[in-house]
């Protein structure tokens, strides 16, 4: 009933009585309730974590097989006490911003240019295409045999990885705007800079975000499996070793801090996508 | 200002077919200064075709249009459209969208947006300037698509069917309220719509289309006083016009379906 009414009130009412808007204010509920997505999911993790201990307690497996966590905690102290984590992670961190951003100044511009322009976009669609099929990660050799073992491969390899998602997501952003909404710029006399400017720009952001996470999980496969191949330090060489002498639980160590940035990353990522969706009613 | 249509031939590109559509046959018609005329014909007629060459998103084939003797070739600030759709740009607050043309014009920010605030308050939105598109219903939404044309304060109005989508309760308060901007605002007005008793309901003239290709079928004057209750709609003179233009269109659409059975 009130519902009705409050509905009837914004449709008919006459523009002086209108400014009263009535609302009620939601029921109150109690922190659990709000949060229980957040509380089952840690409790989640909790009991996988005890379980996971158990099981390596148990000793089934040998802790070369199969350690726990207490054994990775471990084994990451003695990495950050070791001296060489620090260089890993500077060295895997430099490669990871270099590459990813690099694919980010490029790939959103230039998908930006494609979606608009579909003449550009015949042209560099076979190139594309060709590209985003192949793994980026099969051209690796090719990579160091261009620029060496040093950092520089692995930005290529990351570079790559990270262009084509982004570039791909900002292609169909734009492709995907709301033609009616470029009528209603050309019929209020709108030039094209700014049809692309107030339309398709702010239109195309929840694609080029898109892309910018699904660019994060390819780039991140860049820094770890391009240190496997060659390279001199990183995380994903400190795993390689690790592996090569039977130190599982400094692989799992290794493991977790990818694990975690790439986590933090998506997070952060999240965020801004939340922050650009906030005229989508209820998420 | 003064629109003149004469002898407009318009056709319409169809990519999927390959051909050109003629859409709008040989119309001349002409909506005075401050008159608010309405166009109904059978679907598929002609009418926003028209309408959308007089906003200047579609050339004509022949004849000309005109606006106090100038040629549309363009979309102008002299005119502005009511979209059949609500088209409002969904990141954009109810404020933000009714400012839009006003930005489009460059006017500053402040400036359009003082200017949006008195129409969203116009259209009987007050309260919901902050409100996303997406949290409105669909005649909230078409009044924002209402305020945002008024605010660029065009000569003429043009509207493309804005309540077709509407339920027939809040098409008649819309249009009732449509009655009372107009008559604040005094408008020269160009009303689409295949809802015959809206059409008289509110306009001084109407036009009534032939099926495809459009032709001017007749023209009919109203002769309703103003302010028009809504009431009015049950008044034996409104019923008779009704009754006339629907047998007119009737014929109309008849006509459509022996020629596509013949």
């Amino acid at each position: 009933m009130a519902e009705a009414q409050r509905v009837d009130r914004a449709a008919v009412a006459p523009p002086r009585d209108s400014s009263i808007v009535i609302t009620t204010p939601l029921p109150d509920q109690g922190w659990l309730r709000r949060n229980d997505s957040l509380v089952i999911g840690t409790v989640a993790v909790v009991v996988f974590l005890i379980a996971w201990q158990l099981v390596a307690n148990a000793r089934i497996w040998s802790a070369l097989f199969l350690p726990g966590p207490t054994d990775i905690v471990t084994a990451f102290a003695e990495l950050v006490k070791g001296g060489e984590l620090g260089i890993d992670i500077a060295i895997s961190g430099q490669e990871f911003v270099t590459g990813y951003a690099l694919a980010a100044v490029t790939a959103i511009p230039l998908g930006l240019l494609l979606g608009w322009y579909p003449r550009v976009r015949y042209a560099l669609d076979p190139f594309v295409t060709f590209l985003y099929a192949t793994p980026r990660i099969v051209l690796l050799p090719l990579f160091i045999i261009w620029f060496g073992i040093g950092v520089e491969s692995k930005v290529a390899v990351i570079f790559l990885g990270a262009f084509f998602a982004i570039l791909i997501n900002t292609t169909a952003g734009v492709r995907n705007l709301d033609t009616h909404l470029i009528r209603v710029a050309r019929s209020l006399g709108g030039s094209d800079l700014q049809i692309f400017r107030t339309i398709a720009l702010p239109g195309s952001v929840p694609f080029i975000l898109t892309g910018l996470r699904l660019g994060l999980g390819h780039a991140l496969i860049g820094v770890v499996v391009g240190e496997y191949v060659a390279a001199q330090h990183g995380i994903g060489k400190m795993m390689m070793i690790a592996g090569q002498t039977f130190q599982s639980a400094q692989v799992f160590a290794g493991l977790t801090i990818i694990a975690t940035a790439g986590l933090l990353m998506t997070l952060a990522l999240q965020r801004l996508e939340r922050h650009f969706d906030a005229w989508r009613p209820q998420r | 200002m003064k629109l003149e249509a004469r002898d407009v031939v318009i056709h319409h590109r169809r990519q999927r077919y390959g051909d050109m559509l003629l859409a709008v046959d040989h119309v001349s018609l002409d909506v005075d200064e401050g008159e608010f005329v309405a166009i109904v014909g059978p679907s598929g007629c002609g009418k926003t075709t028209f309408l959308n060459a007089v906003d200047g998103l579609l050339p004509l084939t022949t004849g000309s249009l005109t606006l106090d003797g100038r040629s549309i070739d363009r979309p102008g600030r002299d005119r502005a459209m009511v979209f059949q759709q609500p088209s409002l740009l969904p990141w954009r607050t109810v404020t933000r969208n009714v400012a839009y043309g006003l930005e489009i014009q460059r006017l500053p920010k402040n400036e359009s947006r003082r200017r949006a605030e008195r129409f969203v308050e116009l259209v009987g939105l007050k309260g919901f300037e902050e409100s996303y598109p997406l949290e409105l219903s669909g005649g909230m939404q078409q009044r924002v698509n209402l305020a945002r044309a008024l605010a660029v304060d065009p000569e003429i109005l043009l509207l493309d069917e804005p309540f077709a989508a509407l339920d027939a309760q809040t098409r008649e308060t819309m249009q009732q309220e449509l009655l009372r901007v107009w008559s604040e605002t005094r408008k020269t007005a160009i009303f689409i719509t295949h809802d015959i008793a809206e059409a008289v309901y509110l306009a001084d003239r109407v036009f009534v289309f032939t099926a495809r290709p459009g032709r001017l079928k007749e023209t009919i004057a109203i002769g309703l006083e103003r302010p028009r209750d809504l009431r009015i709609k049950h008044d034996p003179r409104f019923v008779a016009i009704e009754t006339r233009i629907w047998e007119s269109i009737r014929e109309e659409a008849a006509r459509d379906t022996m020629a596509a059975s013949a």
